[in-house]
């Protein structure tokens, strides 16, 4: 029996900061920033948007995508490191939202930027096993990050949701294997009550990103017999423009294949949704029969590597709802001022 | 700070989400927020329920430069009376630069955050207008 995507929905705020006005806010050289990252301007939330509303608005896209009866979803899970609420879940209000409620199982994920696909093999898991009918998978954050630290210049807003079934009919992209690769690292965390995470400095590239990226890719690959030319296009967790270039090349994969998915650079790092949303703007892209190979990485820290084969049913949904460029279209562009009181950075007496 | 208390939120909830009114079946007149008797078919009238697709129009709006309670962050913003495809009418907050609203100009519904008890209390999502 095959597991896979049957829809996917993307939501993206219009608001846009350029990496220019951060940088002059705390005296930083954009230029070497720009070049560093290769992350040129970042999306953040409306005064009333959050976690939950973006989830909310890239469900609803997912179910619009291939005119699902929610009534079918049981399963809602949101991964995201920026829940609006510490104790109520995020789930709850999409599944009402969406139509889904009151017959479902829901929960939260956590796992830093890679909640949301850990969030989608636990459809999957829960779809082959026949205890669900379709799952919804979401990722979506207003990521966080302290003013004047390195992590500001990037995290973005942003939320994907997928919805996974296993009737062949309606597969859109067949999830063909998953393989994971987690260990005790610690690059990056948030304690209770702390509005920002804190970062553990050298632990960033090489032990987490650059080792649990490449293990878990290859990993599948082993397992699956494939390697990286069988694939047409790849997808790595985009935390910056950088990581996810380098990834690929020690990998053997090439620019090319990484292109269609590399949203970072006029998006920012919109953690949990930020593997999910290169993979929705590949599919945006994709033709039936391309393969996919995707691997996020959350901090913490582990990576799910995935493996996608596309089917003739994207052509059929594709259009229904926006597509990722267009969400990346028409930005507001505000100054840090405004940045800063949208993200409740300004506390009002 | 919105001053509604957590029942009366949560009764309306549905409605608030997914723009779920109803209509009369006798007259065909629809109704949010959701009327349970018609008050023109009185008795008569058949109450039924209905998921407005939430397009609309803008029939008039106001800009807010001094807001209530809670809303202080948010200003200069606009509140408008749209009116729905079906019929009914309702007022909301429309997203969006104010220098952009016009009579007459096509909304769609988008899910926000309407407003919450303080830091501590519940945060309050609904349905409230973009230019479409």
């Amino acid at each position: 029996m095959s597991v896979g995507i049957v829809s996917y929905g993307a939501y993206i705020p219009r608001y846009r900061i350029k990496l220019d006005d951060i940088a002059k806010v705390w005296g930083d050289d954009a230029e070497i920033l720009k070049s560093g990252l290769m992350v040129f301007e970042k999306s953040f939330p409306d005064v009333d948007e959050d976690t939950a509303t973006i989830a909310v608005e890239a469900a609803r896209s997912a179910v619009r995508r291939a005119g699902i009866d929610a009534q079918r979803i049981g399963a809602v899970y949101t991964g995201s490191e920026s829940h609006p609420y510490a104790v109520k879940p995020t789930s709850t209000i999409v599944a009402e939202a969406v139509g889904a409620t009151p017959v479902l199982t829901a929960a939260d994920f956590e796992f830093a930027c890679k909640a949301g696909t850990a969030a989608v093999q636990t459809c999957m898991g829960l779809v082959a096993s026949g205890m669900i009918d379709l799952g919804m998978a979401i990722g979506s954050d207003v990521a966080q990050g302290a003013p004047g630290d390195a992590l500001e210049y990037t995290a973005a807003a942003g939320g994907v949701a997928f919805i996974i079934g296993s009737k062949e009919s309606e597969i859109t992209a067949i999830i063909e294997d998953t393989y994971s690769f987690t260990t005790d690292t610690p690059d990056f965390w948030r304690r209770e009550g702390m509005p920002y995470p804190e970062h553990g400095g050298r632990f960033t590239g090489e032990p987490g990103y650059f080792k649990h990226v490449t293990n878990a890719a290859r990993g599948l690959m082993e397992k699956m017999n494939t390697k990286p030319e069988d694939y047409d296009f790849a997808v790595f967790h985009q935390p910056n423009g950088k990581f996810p270039s380098r990834a690929a090349s020690m990998l053997g994969f090439s620019k090319e294949q990484i292109k269609p998915g590399l949203v970072v650079p006029r998006l920012g790092n919109t953690y949990s949704g930020s593997c999910m949303m290169g993979i929705a703007a590949t599919l945006d892209q994709a033709k039936p029969g391309d393969r996919i190979f995707a691997t996020a990485f959350g901090s913490g820290a582990g990576a799910d590597a995935f493996s996608i084969t596309v089917t003739d049913r994207i052509e059929e949904i594709r259009n229904s709802a926006p597509k990722v460029e267009e969400l990346l279209a028409n930005p507001i562009y505000a100054d840090y001022a405004k940045y800063a009181r949208h993200k409740g950075k300004i506390k009002l007496a | 700070m919105i001053t509604m208390s957590v029942p009366r939120f949560w009764r309306k909830q549905i409605a608030r989400y997914n723009l779920v009114g109803t209509y009369c079946k006798t007259c065909n007149e629809y109704f949010y927020p959701p009327r349970n008797v018609c008050p023109t078919c009185r008795r008569d009238g058949q109450i039924g329920e209905h998921k407005f697709n939430g397009n609309g129009e803008l029939i008039t709006y106001t800009v807010i430069h001094t807001a209530a309670e809670g809303f202080e962050g948010q200003t200069p913003y606009v509140l408008g009376i749209v009116q729905l495809e079906e019929g009914p009418r309702l007022t909301s907050q429309i997203v969006g630069d104010p220098k952009e609203m016009h009579i007459g100009m096509k909304v769609r519904p988008v899910f926000r955050r309407l407003g919450q008890s303080g830091e501590r209390g519940m945060i309050y999502y609904g349905t409230k207008f973009v230019p479409a």
